[in-house]
């Protein structure tokens, strides 16, 4: 058992690409941890670097309170779980399993005790005797995370350790993989590109882009407070909608229709001497079919009138696609930098398209033109500049970060232009993060 | 109908380009393999029809040359220097194949083409530079005067192919066996060089054979049987009197250093196929 901590770890290639700029990270001891991010955001390269198969060109790595920057892989006490699984293909289960205490040196009665232990946790125990060929892709899976287990490591370190399996089978290794890590309380540092698997996993998540945390946070704390557009656009599943909006006397117009600000909000954006042009975050969480809103909650919100142009139905809810020119005053790098990653730049998709998520009780049908209804206390708000969330400065008492608790703290990169920050924008010191 | 015409045609047209082909390859052996068995009169056999196989069958070839030490210690020579030559080849080749796959360092590229380089070379322009070489350091006429330049012959061929191989055994085992606590050299014997025992194996073979058949270094390095091998004492034969020809003898002894080639070729053709053609094809 042991707490990891990362002070302005940073990694640049011989070739003078810089992978991991500044990172700093305090992950506690029994701390399950995700690393997410789209790829080549410097997600693997940190762990590789904890793990000790990458060396850290700067900065200081700290293992259970010693600095382990020059200590090889073998000296850190940790396993790691990779993306493709890495089993040795010419031994058994058992032996893939028993190899890092047989290096170890322990006697082979322990081994057997172990690796039994490991097989019965994992479900294992009618395998053991086969080759890794031999099995599925769960079951492999399951004696990568045994062979891990095994070494009863101060800390887990996963690759992506999902990523290889159909998307049932995830599901299933993605909840087994949380119970392992409850039931053993070993810190875990958790590497995905996968939102999903990084709201329902960690305790804590960290959001990385070019090489720097985004934020910090707990996930509800990402999707409900992300403190910028990149966070807000890569958190939530179909991601936020962002539309240009223009703030006058209170208003804003955008294509959806005028939004009037509420007072906090107004606030807010004054006290960040925000401009007038802005962009609007909504969820499509936050859409619903006009009709099914009470006639009481109407008020909070705004209705607007669309044509459907794609009705999904998910069974649950219902997602339902419309077109609004978004485009021009949308052009924010970390949007485009999502639509990369999200295969939309590749599609062809346009940017225009607004995604609302309702209830299954709608009857719209696909042509039809629908009234919709946003509930306008949940919208975020932009600075298309430096991609800052301004909503997040309102009445929240969000302490000064000399205040905060410092357990976790993005690198001043992640934060905007110091021209523009003010004082209180450090974005990951909230004070309903669990304190570590 | 016309595309079946079409196939039968081809392959009526293979049947006969592959047929001629293997006739053109097989006479010479077939002819060798005969003349092993015909007696000395039989040899020079003028007649125009009827003296492809022997009139008369005999193993007196064999029992002659299997019975002196002109070629039963040049045989004994062949084996020896053979496996020497590959073991040797064979584990520098490895290590030298696992930098190459695995490592990035100065002079990689001068290291590949190097090797390249000397597999290249026409040995012919060698023989002599080692001779005189091999003679002032006393290493002429002896077995690590063939060995030395065998290794140096089949260290390319070996790097070729093991790191083709190599660089098929995904980095991330390497990694993984890190983690578990291994040293690079734990790495190396205990996951990697298992993972590519059957790179190793082809190589091996690949390189006996070159061993094996050599006849240049062979008859330009040696002066007597004391390390003479086979193909070279081959040359050496004489008849029984100064005036009868030794080809029942030379065939008998060719065919005899033939057969370990063609149970290697039966036995690990696919193996050898896989060498030669290994990186060729991701996957």
């Amino acid at each position: 058992m042991a707490e990891i901590v990362l002070d302005q770890v940073t990694k640049r290639f011989p070739d003078g690409a810089l992978a991991v700029d500044a990172v700093s990270l305090e992950i506690a001891d029994g701390e399950f941890v995700i690393l997410v991010g789209p790829s080549g955001c410097g997600k693997s390269t940190t762990l590789n670097m904890i793990a000790g198969l990458e060396d850290i060109t700067e900065g200081k790595l700290l293992i259970g309170g010693t600095v382990v920057n020059n200590k090889a892989p073998k000296d850190r006490d940790i396993a790691m779980v990779f993306q493709s699984y890495a089993l040795y293909p010419h031994m058994t289960v058992r032996e893939n399993m028993g190899f890092a205490l047989k290096l170890a040196k322990t006697p082979q009665a322990t081994i057997d005790e172990k690796v039994n232990e490991a097989a019965r946790i994992l479900d294992l125990t009618q395998h053991l005797d086969r080759k890794p060929a031999n099995l599925s892709g769960g079951q492999r899976q399951r004696v990568a995370m045994g062979r891990a287990i095994v070494r009863d490591p101060s800390a887990f370190l996963m690759d992506e350790p999902l990523s290889n399996l159909d998307a049932k089978l995830r599901v299933q290794m993605r909840t087994e993989v949380s119970r392992i890590q409850r039931r053993l309380g070993t810190t875990m540092v958790y590497v995905t590109h996968d939102q999903t698997e990084a709201m329902t996993l960690g305790d804590r998540v960290a959001v990385m882009r070019n090489g720097t945390i985004q934020q910090v946070g707990a996930p509800q704390e990402l999707y409900e407070r992300p403190v910028n557009l990149f966070v807000a656009g890569f958190i939530g599943s179909p991601s936020m909608n962002f539309i240009p909006a223009t703030a006058e006397d209170g208003t804003l117009h955008t294509p959806l229709g005028d939004i009037p600000l509420s007072g906090r909000l107004r606030q807010a954006l004054e006290r960040a001497r925000a401009p007038r042009e802005l962009i609007v975050g909504i969820r499509p969480e936050d859409f619903e079919d006009a009709s099914l809103v009470a006639a009481d909650a109407r008020p909070q919100g705004i209705t607007l009138r669309a044509e459907i142009d794609v009705l999904e139905s998910m069974g649950s809810d219902v997602f339902v696609y419309f077109t609004r020119e978004l485009e021009q005053g949308v052009d924010a790098a970390e949007l485009q930098e999502l639509a990369r990653d999200s295969g939309r730049a590749d599609t062809g998709a346009s940017g225009d398209t607004v995604v609302a998520r309702i209830d299954a009780a709608t009857h719209l049908r696909e042509g039809e033109d629908a009234e919709l209804w946003v509930d306008v206390r949940k919208i975020h708000v932009f600075d298309p500049s430096t991609g800052k969330n301004l909503a997040l400065e309102d009445g929240h008492d969000t302490p000064a970060p000399a205040a905060a608790p410092s357990s976790a703290q993005a690198s001043p990169e992640a934060m905007p232009a110091p021209g523009e920050a003010s004082p209180a924008a450090s974005p990951v010191d909230s004070p309903d993060r669990p304190v570590q | 109908m016309a595309a079946a015409n079409t196939t039968g045609r081809q392959k009526l047209g293979w049947g006969a380009a592959n047929t001629l082909a293997v006739v053109l390859v097989a006479i010479p052996v077939l002819w060798i393999a005969s003349l092993s068995f015909k007696t000395p009169a039989a040899v020079t056999c003028t007649s125009r029809w009827g003296c492809f196989w022997p009139s008369q069958w005999t193993w007196a070839n064999y029992r002659g040359i299997l019975t002196t030490s002109s070629f039963i210690r040049p045989l004994i020579n062949s084996i020896g220097i053979g496996l020497i030559s590959t073991f040797i080849a064979v584990l520098l080749a490895s290590m030298a194949a696992y930098a190459v796959a695995r490592l990035a360092f100065p002079g990689k590229r001068v290291l590949i083409g190097m090797s390249l380089l000397i597999a290249m070379f026409p040995v012919i322009s060698l023989a002599t530079p080692l001779f005189n070489i091999e003679r002032q350091l006393g290493l002429f006429n002896t077995w690590p005067g063939l060995i030395i330049p065998y290794v140096a012959f089949g260290l390319p061929l070996g790097i070729y192919i093991l790191a083709a191989f190599f660089r098929e055994i995904p980095w991330e085992l390497e990694k993984a066996a890190k983690m578990d606590g291994a040293t690079p050299y734990q790495a190396f014997t205990k996951v990697i060089a298992p993972l590519a025992a059957p790179g190793m194996v082809t190589t091996a073979i690949l390189v006996f054979l070159f061993c094996w058949n050599e006849f240049l270094f062979a008859i330009s390095l040696t002066s007597t049987i004391a390390s003479r091998t086979a193909p070279a004492a081959l040359a050496f034969f004489s008849g029984s009197s100064q005036f009868t020809s030794p080809i029942g003898p030379i065939s008998a002894a060719a065919v005899v250093i033939t057969i370990p080639i063609i149970i290697f070729v039966l036995f690990f053709q696919r193996r050898i196929v896989a060498g030669l053609t290994s990186g060729a094809v991701k996957g």
